[in-house]
């Protein structure tokens, strides 16, 4: 609401019954957040903001394709090829932009798969507290007690490492986790008079889920989305850094750095190509710590606690 | 009974029960294998006498629940079967057991995280009470700031950017961590330096963190205003009337981190090459040999699992509500 000071010149009733409130719009009170958000806030917004443009128009900023073969293998860096070629002739700046929307996209599904299993069942134990929630929080405890590294290295070897695999191996797992804040979260809230009010105007439950109680675990949610995301892509790298997540020829950062480490050792003969293989390690870091300043800036400005 | 001995007990209990979940999803999840086992490792050429009989070895003409038992009783004695690596269409097994590939390499890995730990969890301690003790100076700022961005980065950044520095521009350490038994133990510490000290960074970030944020979190009680009250010195404070309430929530970070540890070493050890468990495994999950990813899976859960309990145990032994009951 915005608030105005009364005429100069003293009170007036008059005036203060005649002034109109207005609600601001979205769109103001975006502008005013963002204006007050912190310099490490802006720099994750600014850096997500650039990997989905590059993500999006992939095929346009590539300067070549995703899988073009080039005759010479670890070509050094120079104009023809930005950052040099791979161990098989392939551009890397072209890889690393195909990798953004790779690997990104993937990320991205996963999480919101992983949200979609753990945040509905998550609310379905909160509203039916009893022998299903017993059942699902056992379970979970059970699939949570696994380092989650370890099991998905374990599913992918018996599914086999296809990008469907992954993405529903590294979903079900993760959603453990969003399951577990879901349920704690909607708790509080089911208890809630309105939500009770609901019921007994005979609502759905699946009305009540997302009419009365998701709107109102909105703030942790989103937080965690975006930690869930910074973990997932981590994983999804860590496992293609592995050798077992996205398989070649899709362009992926995780095994960009794998297949171009060898480049390391030869730091004092060719100080620039030795950087290639930290060109898309540095690309997964930048992404996740830019996330995790955005989680950061958003928990701060909806909890209202403060360090110290 | 005294009230903490029924906690503990009910917490060991439930590890126990959760352990043996795991091993049954872990060994029911091979079930879950499309096709047929024996076909798929012996390869299409061989004849129907040697899958058979590789079916019987595996035991896949009895029941499920009987092999599960069988699989568990063997595995607790330390006997998790034979690999499928070796095997071959014609019949021949060279095939070696699982306890052989995974003992030494479990004992290297073991001993990568133990060398680790030694390192981290002091260091840790000390960088978390020296930036509580001088919060908000520029210090703790720096500190802060730096742990807050290993924290965000892969293991792998972590370790090529540690080669890149410190084993190929300024050749002081190898980037390759071979080991074997025959390795003396002054040779052994000088190549896992690389990789010991990138499973340092990662996990020190996260337990400086924690113990700065236990005490600080400490430092608004009314005791501590009391000491204050008293005129106690600053660094009094912190390590005579905070520290002592804060090992709980520190204990549990650390036990936390050391089963972090565990996970975070796979990365590391195919990093630099390091012959331990966990690459054992990545190469087990490539040309799925079954058998050793399970009993790599069982490992790596079962530490992860105990540590945790350790973690839970240390949680409510120093928890004085509970220590004196009223």
């Amino acid at each position: 609401m915005s608030e105005q000071e009364p005429s100069a010149g003293g009170y007036s009733a008059a005036a203060e019954v005649a002034f109109k409130r207005t609600r601001r719009s979205r769109f103001e009170r975006l502008r005013i957040e963002l204006g007050k958000a912190s310099f490490s806030a802006w720099f994750g917004m600014l850096v997500v903001f650039c990997y989905m443009v590059v993500a999006l128009l992939a095929p346009f900023l590539a300067p070549y394709g995703e899988a073009e073969i080039f005759p010479t293998p670890f070509a050094p860096w120079g104009d023809e090829h930005r950052f040099g070629t791979d161990q098989i002739g392939r551009d890397i700046l072209s890889r690393l932009i195909y990798g953004a929307r790779n690997t990104m996209g993937i990320a991205l599904v996963t999480t919101l798969l992983s949200f979609l299993i753990g945040g509905t069942l998550g609310l379905i134990a909160a509203i039916n507290r009893g022998w299903i929630d017993q059942i699902f929080s056992r379970f979970v405890d059970v699939l949570m007690a696994i380092p989650s590294l370890i099991f998905a290295l374990m599913l992918l070897s018996i599914f086999g490492s296809t990008i469907a695999s992954l993405i529903i191996i590294i979903a079900i797992l993760d959603s453990t986790r969003v399951f577990r804040l879901t349920r704690s979260v909607a708790i509080n809230v089911v208890v809630m008079d309105y939500v009770e009010a609901a019921r007994l105007r005979g609502e759905k439950i699946g009305w009540v889920m997302r009419r009365e109680i998701l709107p109102n675990i909105m703030p942790p949610m989103i937080a965690e989305f975006g930690l869930r995301f910074s973990f997932v892509f981590l994983t999804i790298a860590a496992l293609s850094f592995l050798g077992v997540g996205i398989q070649p020829p899709t362009a992926d950062w995780g095994s960009m750095v794998r297949e171009n480490a060898s480049l390391i050792q030869f730091a004092k003969y060719d100080f620039k190509s030795a950087l290639t293989p930290l060109l898309p390690a540095a690309a997964i870091a930048l992404l996740t710590v830019a996330v995790n300043f955005i989680v950061d800036w958003f928990l701060h400005r909806s909890s209202g606690l403060h360090d110290e | 009974m005294h009230p903490v001995l029924t906690t503990v007990l009910k917490r060991v209990g439930l590890g126990v029960v959760t352990l043996i979940m795991v091993s049954a999803i872990i060994f029911s999840s091979v079930s879950l294998l499309p096709g047929d086992f024996g076909e798929s490792v012996l390869g299409q050429a061989a004849t129907e006498e040697t899958v058979a009989a590789f079916r019987r070895e595996l035991g896949l003409d009895e029941p499920a629940i009987k092999r599960y038992f069988n699989w568990l009783g063997a595995a607790v004695k330390g006997d998790f079967g034979t690999s499928f690596s070796g095997r071959s269409a014609s019949g021949v097994d060279r095939s070696r057991s699982v306890a052989s590939l995974v003992g030494p390499r479990l004992y290297n890995t073991l001993f990568l995280a133990g060398i680790t730990a030694l390192v981290a969890v002091p260091l840790a301690l000390i960088l978390g009470l020296t930036a509580a003790l001088y919060r908000n100076s520029f210090y703790d700022r720096s500190v802060n700031a730096v742990t807050l961005t290993t924290i965000a980065t892969p293991e792998f950044f972590v370790a090529y950017i540690l080669i890149l520095l410190l084993s190929s521009l300024w050749p002081i350490f190898p980037s390759l961590a071979n080991i074997d038994a025959s390795t003396p133990l002054g040779e052994r510490l000088y190549r896992i330096t690389l990789p010991a000290l990138t499973l340092t960074l990662v996990i020190v970030a996260h337990m400086m963190r924690m113990t700065r944020a236990a005490i600080i979190n400490l430092l608004a009680s009314p005791y501590i205003e009391m000491a204050r009250l008293k005129g106690a010195s600053r660094s009094e404070i912190i390590l005579k009337h905070a520290l002592p309430n804060a090992w709980a929530p520190i204990a549990t970070v650390i036990a936390f981190n050391l089963a972090f540890l565990v996970v975070g070493v796979v990365v590391v050890e195919v990093v630099f090459v390091y012959p331990g468990i966990g690459q054992l495994m990545v190469d087990a999950v490539t040309t799925r040999d079954i058998p050793v990813v399970q009993a790599c899976a069982l490992i790596f859960a079962a530490t992860y699992i105990i540590l945790n309990l350790i973690a839970d145990i240390i949680g409510i032994v120093s928890n004085p509500r509970l220590l004196h009951p009223r």
